[in-house]
Formats: C-alpha cells, sequence, structure tokens
C-alpha cells in the first residue's frame, strides 16, 4: 500500500526538466531555485547553502581527500635531500591512516550532498506536481507543521543517525577499509606508509601464518559461547523452579541474594574473581591452612582448568539473570497441565523434561540465541579474569584463553596489527551474521525486531 | 490409603528440605565474593592476599585514604563526579534517541523503515571493538579527546542502533489508539507525547536505568579516549586502573572499598527496577 504511494504516481525527473519552469530547471544545477521561486525562501537558503559550503569544502579538501585515498600516501616521513638548499631536509610525510579516514569521511559526505541534492529535486517536483494539480504551494508553516505529522520520522530521526553516520559507520568503513592493507606493527604511520594490499591479509589468517593462532582460537570462542550459554541457561531455569517451588518461603529473599550479584558492576565482580582464584590467593590459601591441598591449585594459570574456571565464574554472573527473566515464565505457566500430569503419576523430572521445560526454552528461544552471539563477543570476561592467559608460545598475540573479541583487542592495543585486528572483526562478524541468519530462519519464535 | 498419605507428605517435606539446602548452599557460593569484597575493605593488615576470610581487625582507614586521595595520583571523588555527570548526561541524551529511533521504526510509516531495520541488524553484528580506534581519531579530528563530551558523544551515539527491546514495547501498544487520536484531530507529535510516551513508562526506565548504568561498568573505550589524563578518569577505569602490577598489593583495600561504595548504589538502583528490567527484557522477545 505505501510502496504504491510512493513508486506510481510521480512523473520522472527528465519530464520535470522539460516540463518545469525555469526555476524548476535551474534547480538542477542551483540548488533552492525551485523553492526561491515558489516563495519558499527558509527551503531554498538550507538547500543554497548545503551547495555552496558542500563545493567550498569540495575544492578546498575533498579532491584531496578523495585522491590520496587512490596511494595512501606516497611522502615517506624521513631525511630528504634538497637540491636548493644542497642539504638533508626533515620532510613530513604523509599520515596514511589520516588519509584513509578522510578518504572514508569525504566519501560519506559526497553521498550525503548526493541525498540532498535528490531531495532538492523532489521538492521541486512536488512544486510542479502541486502545481499542476491547481493547489497553492505549501507554505513555511505548513511545511513546518508536516514535521509533526506525516514527516515527524524526520523529526525523530536525523539526530540519532547522524551519530550513527559518524561514529558507526564511518569508523566501522575504515576499520574494513584496513583488512585489505598493510597497516601492521612495520608501517605504523606517520613514521612509515602503509597500502593496499588486497585479500592477502585474508590469506594470511586462514591458510597462512595466523591460521595456527586463528583456528585453536576459533574453536575455544565456539566452546565457549555454547557451554557458557547453555549451562546459564539450563542452571538459571532450575535455580527459578526451585525458588518457586510450593511450599518455599521468603522467595522474594532468595531471589533477591541472586539479583545482587547481576547489580554488581561486572568489573568489580570479575576483579574480585581474579584476585580469589589467583594461585596465592584467599581460596588456595584457606584450602592450603586446612590441609585439603599441599600446592596451590592453578584455576586461571593452567590451560586447560583455566577454561572451566572461566565457564564456572560465568555460571555465577548469568544463571541468576536467566533465573530473573525465567521466574516471570514459571509464574504464568499453565498449572492445571502439571497436576494432571502429577496425578497420572509422573514424577518431577518427567513433568521438567517434558511439560515445564520445553514450554521456558520455546518463550526464550530469541533471548538464548541473542545470548549466544553475545557469548561470542563476551569481553568483559575473559579480559578482566584471566587477560587472555596463561601465555600461549604456539599463538601470535593471544593466549590459551583469548577468545577472537579479545584477540582482536590484543591486537590493536599490544602488537598494533590493525590489519589482522580488522580481518579478525570481519570474521567474527561473518560468524555472528551466519547464525543469526541460520536462527532467523530455523525457529519459529524469532522474529524481526 | 492412611499410610500413603503420610508417605507423600513426608515425601513432600523431604523435597522441601532438599531445596532449602540447595538455595542455602549456591546462597553462601553466591554470596561468598561479595562478603569476602567488604570485609576486605574494612581489614586494617596486611596486602592484597590473606589466607583467611575474616579481617583481624577493623578499620575505615581504607575509606579515608580513597577519599581523601593520599597519593595524589588516584582521586576517588574526582573521578565518582566525573562518572554521575557523564551518567547523567548520556542518560538523558541516550534515552531520547533510542526511544525516538524505536517510536519511529515501530509506530511511523516510511519508505526507508525496512531497509533500515535490516541494516541497524547488520550494523549490530560487528563487533564494537573493531571501530574504537577509529572512532578515537575522530574525537581527536574534532579535539574532544580528554573530555567528559566525548565520552557522553560515544555513550549517547550508540544507543541509535540499540533501539530493539524499546521497538518490540512499542509493537505491543495497540495501533487502534493512534488511530482513535488522529480521528480526534491529534498529530503525530501529539499521539507521541500525549498518548505513547504515558503508556510507555517502564520501557523509558529501563532505557535510562540501562543508559545510566553504562558508565560506571565501561573500561574500554573510556580507557582509550582518556588515555594518561587521570583527572578525568571515570571511576571503572579509575579503579581499574589501581590494579596494576606495581599497585595492586599496595591498594587492593583501597580498591575493594572503591568497589563497594560504586557497588551499593547501582545495586540498589538495581533491585528498585528489576522488575523493570525483566519487563524490558522479555518484552522484546516474547510476542
Amino acid at each position: 500500500m505505501f510502496k504504491k504511494r510512493y513508486g506510481e504516481q510521480h512523473i520522472t525527473y527528465r519530464e520535470l526538466f522539460k516540463k518545469g519552469d525555469i526555476g524548476m530547471k535551474l534547480s538542477f544545477i542551483i540548488m533552492g531555485a525551485a523553492n526561491f521561486a515558489n516563495k519558499q525562501i527558509l527551503k531554498g537558503c538550507i538547500f543554497l547553502a548545503v551547495e555552496i559550503g558542500f563545493f567550498a569544502w569540495f575544492i578546498q579538501n575533498g579532491i584531496h581527500a578523495l585522491a590520496m585515498l587512490q596511494t595512501l600516501g606516497t611522502k615517506k616521513q624521513g631525511l630528504h635531500y634538497d637540491t636548493n638548499l644542497g642539504i638533508d631536509v626533515l620532510q613530513k610525510g604523509d599520515n596514511s591512516m589520516l588519509l584513509l579516514l578522510f578518504g572514508i569521511a569525504a566519501i560519506l559526505l559526497c553521498i550525503v550532498m548526493i541525498s540532498m541534492y535528490i531531495i532538492n529535486l523532489r521538492s521541486a517536483r512536488h512544486i510542479y506536481e502541486t502545481k499542476a494539480a491547481g493547489e497553492p504551494v505549501a507554505t513555511l508553516k505548513q511545511d513546518l507543521s508536516s514535521l509533526v505529522n506525516e514527516r515527524f520520522h524526520i523529526t525523530l530521526m536525523t539526530v540519532p543517525l547522524l551519530g550513527v553516520l559518524f561514529f558507526t559507520i564511518l569508523p566501522l568503513l575504515y576499520m574494513i577499509s584496513i583488512a585489505f592493507t598493510n597497516y601492521d606493527h612495520v608501517h605504523l604511520p606517520p613514521k612509515n606508509l602503509f597500502t593496499w594490499v588486497g585479500f592477502s591479509n585474508f590469506g594470511n589468517v586462514i591458510t597462512g601464518d595466523m591460521a595456527s593462532t586463528f583456528f585453536p582460537v576459533l574453536s575455544w570462542t565456539l566452546i565457549w559461547a555454547v557451554f557458557a550459554t547453555i549451562t546459564c541457561f539450563f542452571f538459571g531455569v532450575i535455580l527459578a523452579l526451585l525458588i518457586n517451588t510450593k511450599g518455599i518461603k521468603l522467595k522474594k529473599m532468595w531471589r533477591t541474594i541472586f539479583v545482587i550479584t547481576i547489580a554488581v558492576p561486572q568489573f568489580v565482580s570479575l576483579l574480585v574473581m581474579h584476585n580469589l582464584l589467583n594461585d596465592a590467593g584467599p581460596i588456595n590459601a584457606m584450602l592450603k591452612n586446612w590441609g585439603v591441598i599441599s600446592t596451590s591449585i592453578p584455576f586461571l594459570s593452567d590451560p586447560t582448568l583455566a577454561k572451566f574456571s572461566i565457564i564456572m565464574v560465568n555460571m555465577w554472573i548469568g544463571i541468576p539473570t536467566t533465573m530473573l527473566i525465567s521466574t516471570g515464565i514459571i509464574q504464568n505457566l499453565d498449572q492445571e497441565q502439571i497436576e494432571a500430569a502429577e496425578m497420572d503419576g509422573a514424577n518431577k523430572f518427567q513433568i521438567f523434561k517434558s511439560i515445564t521445560f520445553p514450554q521456558i526454552l520455546f518463550v526464550m528461544m530469541p533471548s538464548l540465541i541473542q545470548q549466544f552471539i553475545g557469548n561470542i563477543n563476551n569481553f568483559n570476561v575473559i579480559f578482566l579474569l584471566t587477560g587472555g592467559g596463561p601465555s600461549n608460545s604456539n599463538y601470535y598475540g593471544a593466549g590459551s584463553t583469548d577468545l577472537l573479541v579479545t584477540w582482536l583487542y590484543n591486537l590493536t592495543v599490544n602488537t598494533m596489527d590493525y590489519n589482522l585486528a580488522s580481518v579478525i572483526g570481519i570474521l567474527i562478524f561473518i560468524l555472528s551474521a551466519v547464525f543469526s541468519l541460520w536462527a532467523y530462519t530455523h525457529t519459529n519464535s524469532y522474529k524481526e525486531g | 490409603m492412611e499410610a500413603k498419605t503420610t508417605n507423600y507428605r513426608a515425601k513432600k517435606r523431604n523435597t522441601r528440605f532438599l531445596v532449602y539446602a540447595i538455595l542455602i548452599i549456591m546462597s553462601i557460593i553466591w554470596l561468598f565474593p561479595i562478603v569476602w569484597i567488604v570485609l576486605t575493605s574494612f581489614r586494617a593488615e596486611g596486602g592484597a592476599f590473606v589466607p583467611y576470610i575474616m579481617p583481624k581487625s577493623f578499620t575505615l582507614s581504607n575509606y579515608t585514604k580513597l577519599l581523601s586521595d593520599s597519593t595524589g595520583n588516584f582521586p576517588f571523588v574526582r573521578w565518582f563526579i566525573n562518572t554521575f555527570v557523564v551518567a547523567t548526561f548520556s542518560c538523558l541524551l541516550s534515552t531520547f534517541i533510542t526511544i525516538a529511533m524505536a517510536y519511529s521504526l515501530s509506530r511511523l510509516r516510511f519508505k526507508m523503515r525496512r531497509p533500515f531495520l535490516k541494516i541497524a541488524l547488520v550494523l549490530n553484528m560487528f563487533p564494537g571493538f573493531m571501530s574504537m580506534i577509529a572512532v578515537y581519531y575522530i574525537l581527536k579530528a574534532l579535539d574532544l579527546t580528554q573530555s567528559l563530551v566525548a565520552l557522553v558523544l560515544i555513550y549517547s551515539a550508540g544507543a541509535a542502533l540499540g533501539f530493539y527491546v524499546a521497538k518490540g514495547f512499542f509493537d505491543t501498544i495497540p495501533m487502534a489508539l493512534d488511530e482513535s487520536a488522529m480521528i480526534d484531530g491529534a498529530n503525530k507529535w501529539q499521539i507521541f507525547t500525549k498518548i505513547t510516551l504515558p503508556l510507555s513508562k517502564p520501557i523509558i526506565v529501563y532505557t535510562a536505568l540501562m543508559a545510566f548504568m553504562g558508565p560506571w561498568m565501561d573500561f574500554i573505550f573510556a580507557k582509550i579516549i582518556m588515555g594518561d589524563d587521570v583527572k578525568d578518569y571515570t571511576v571503572a577505569i579509575g579503579l581499574y586502573s589501581m590494579m596494576t602490577k606495581t599497585t595492586a598489593n599496595s591498594l587492593f583495600m583501597s580498591f575493594t572499598a572503591g568497589c563497594v561504595l560504586i557497588a551499593i548504589p547501582i545495586t540498589l538502583l538495581f533491585i528498585y527496577m528489576q522488575k523493570y528490567y525483566v519487563e524490558g527484557i522479555t518484552s522484546g522477545s516474547v510476542k
């Protein structure tokens, strides 16, 4: 219904150019001309200002920014022989990183400009059509009132979308581009230049030197995500059922005890856990005092045990959340069905397995999928608990418990291999996208939005 | 028959007993780290690690040391004010942004709506850390790094794509309400402010709460933007910076004191708001 209204009624821009009056024809070169000709002064001024501003910027900076995008700079910083002076002088080199960033920003600005141009033409066409229909052209007052009516979405969304454009899309395009350059620790601007290298970074990660780090880290990421999601969900539901058992008193108090742990900021609780489980930490010390063990249990310093500890600690964090969410669902379960099953002689476990659990699972499927993707990207738990350690000499820039995201973080902050980090980021994106797509098509309780 | 009933009753009592036992054991496990951190913050003796739980002697000096900033490098009170300011502003901005986006995408109909929903879904799948370096340079180009404004900008800009939960909520408000208001001559703005918003208190509270709590917990983005500008740190990076290898042992108890100080208000806020939290999470998914 809406498509029709947008698509069919309008004349093409070619027709507009042929049939329109002089103001409309001028609109194709001077933005806002049609608006001026029809007394929409403010609108015309805005269009004109945008055009003048854009071209001033484009001639001053834009052309240069776009041109430099091809090579990402050619002048290297350093001493160069100056023939006039006859000595070496320090030359200020190109900064590939800034050139790339400004280049992409320039492309985005051009796109914004093109869409403004189209809006200008559309405005001219609208004037033409209202005139052709014999109606008066909209005044400023009518235009403003349409901003709280049929064009209300423009009022509400313009500012947020500008934020998205400059703080999400621009950085993202920049980092995606980095994946196709050789911006690593030997090509750091401003001292050195980097340039386009095509797909070789992807080759490096999947089949080259980095494969021996990438695949083990990937498999641990997947194992972690599966176990972290399932354990938290399963035990969270059981905890909720325990608290909701008939005859248990002080339900609210029990719930609050567990809710406290959600509320404590994660970096506090995780750093505390990190200290508690330290080789010299209180848990090991106490166990030694009691004579249970003679040497410290390497909770976080043995590669295998560390993975186990991480999943355990994650249960400490995640179970209360599931408990809180599933409590509502459990309270709404059909009690008669459960009573009927009890009459028929089903025991508690059978009721749980065949009635309660499937219903909860169905309702919670979307949030489970979100949790799974969240766990693939679970930075906090790994970073604060083990910092990726214990270190693993077979890996490049990653420890035994590093997930792909924490490896990405290490690659940008510690080893400065931005190109590899970007490749990892893109691969994480593909992983989440494929999984969401699969979930989207294979589960019936998962709907758009 | 008589024997069977008593048997049944006894069985029920046993299960109840078992459930209590499990709940008590679990509560101990869950509360142990929290109790430990509170006890440690009052401990007078020792460094980071001592081989017992109960402190031998109690003191408030960890708190006074933290609040008076005796070393000069860890101005906790300043950090607390910074975080509060950032949290307040980004809470106001992001709540407005999230609600505006969610409302537009849920209730208004325009050509780019469906494509935009798909684009947002895709954008959300990229890991946020990937772009943090680029964000840093953009802010540097705007000459905003090492300032609290930058933090507010970052936290609020992210809000535009976090509209799914709120959109799910708006979807559940019947369209008929809007239509009848429209017949009475209300414009979209009036429908938004006079009808939809008053009905959306839970989701607004949830969004605001989440936005307010974010700055108290984030330490990665904040650290990258603030660098070594210690006086503009937020609480999270400040406390995290106290735990570097050289200072961890001497400052551990002040660190725990700081943790207790920020955990108390957030925990109270959260317990008070937990009803909204659950509604917020489930309203997004349950149709």
